[in-house]
């Protein structure tokens, strides 16, 4: 019963936020309305969220999202210097990172990680999802920079989705 | 003025970081280089001119307005994805490029695109 | 001191939109000219929101979010038409 009308429930608070952020007023009605379609939308749209997502440890969720914004400031000073100091001082370069992760919400998070951070952009995903191909704007030491992406981002996707 | 001084700043940081991601795009001599431009300075540099527009109509005296930020999450949602997209259609393709793709991908992609 | 910030954002951001044109005019490959479309949306998006500072009004807030969802989709459905040759499969 419980899972009949209340399929996801932060799907639900995500789309009253976005409700009311789209309103840009936080009247009563609004909250209303919000939580209305928060809870209509995901009811009619069921087919498209075939799996439960289970957040494990907020707290690690907590850590990677600050990790993360810093690592995007630094990332686009980066980047915008190697554009420009020219085309030819930078060395491009694929590596291919192999995957822990299994779910598909882990691996899509994990790609977005890596295209919004330092000179990286996920190229390629095999299909049986064991290897992330990576193209690097500046590769001077692909073997860091595997080493980098497994420690700093997948390893904790790997703590706050899939624990075992 | 402390708050105009910001106001500016982050325009001004906004605005270079937009001009120097189309720079990329347009300097870069291959493709998958070219992606790196885009995706990252450009979304930065709108990212902070929408968090500029929202400090400046929250401080207009007429309740603050958070609508910006709907805005700013959407882009940097969306941009990775379609970084993905393009260079797995450039891969599709072949585009030339300065390195060669890995062989999982040459040997892959003939039916999986 | 704000109004001279936006002039010159204004400049810096149209010198961004003619550089991104110039690419998408010259390619040389069809990923390229997406690319440039897209980069054109987000610079788009750029500009609205400084006019909006420069007029002191939220009306184009609202073009502003139908292009940054219009402007995606159209790159994933231009991408999905490279790779696979068809759209709506």
């Amino acid at each position: 019963m419980k899972r009949w009308l209340l399929p996801h429930p932060i799907l639900t608070l995500t789309l009253a936020l976005i409700w009311l952020l789209l309103a840009n007023r936080l009247t009563p009605g609004h909250l209303v309305l919000g939580l209305l379609l928060g809870w209509a939308i995901p009811i009619f749209t069921r087919r498209f969220w075939p799996e439960t997502v289970h957040i494990h440890r907020p707290l690690t969720l907590a850590r990677f999202m600050i990790v993360l914004l810093y690592d995007i400031l630094v990332a686009n000073v980066t980047v915008a210097l190697l554009i420009l100091r020219g085309p030819r001082r930078v060395v491009p370069g694929f590596v291919v990172v192999p995957l822990k992760l299994q779910s598909e919400l882990g691996i899509s998070l994990l790609a977005n990680t890596i295209s919004l951070t330092p000179g990286t952009v996920s190229a390629w995903l095999s299909p049986d999802r064991r290897s992330l191909v990576v193209h690097g704007i500046d590769v001077r030491n692909p073997g860091a920079l595997i080493d980098t992406i497994q420690r700093r981002y997948e390893a904790p996707l790997l703590e706050i989705f899939e624990p075992c | 003025m402390m708050l105009e001084s910001l106001l500016s700043l982050l325009i001004l940081l906004g605005a270079l970081f937009t001009f120097i991601g189309s720079l990329g795009l347009a300097r870069m001599r291959d493709f998958y280089t070219r992606l790196h431009g885009p995706t990252k300075a450009t979304t930065l540099g709108v990212g902070s001119l929408l968090i500029a527009s929202l400090i400046h109509f929250s401080t207009q005296g007429s309740g603050i307005s958070l609508h910006e930020i709907l805005v700013t999450l959407f882009l940097f949602i969306t941009a990775p994805v379609s970084a993905h997209l393009l260079s797995k259609a450039a891969l599709h393709l072949r585009v030339q490029a300065l390195v060669r793709p890995p062989l999982e991908v040459r040997d892959a992609d003939g039916d999986s695109a | 001191m704000l109004n001279i910030a936006v002039i010159v954002a204004f400049g810096l951001v149209s010198a961004a939109l003619a550089l991104t044109l110039w690419r998408l005019l010259r390619g040389p490959d069809k990923p390229d000219r997406i690319l440039a479309l897209d980069t054109l949306y987000v610079n788009a998006i750029a500009m609205l929101v400084l006019l909006g500072i420069h007029l002191n009004t939220a009306l184009y807030f609202e073009a502003a979010i139908l292009i940054a969802m219009m402007g995606f989709v159209g790159t994933v459905a231009l991408c999905k038409y490279l790779l696979r040759g068809d759209i709506i499969e």
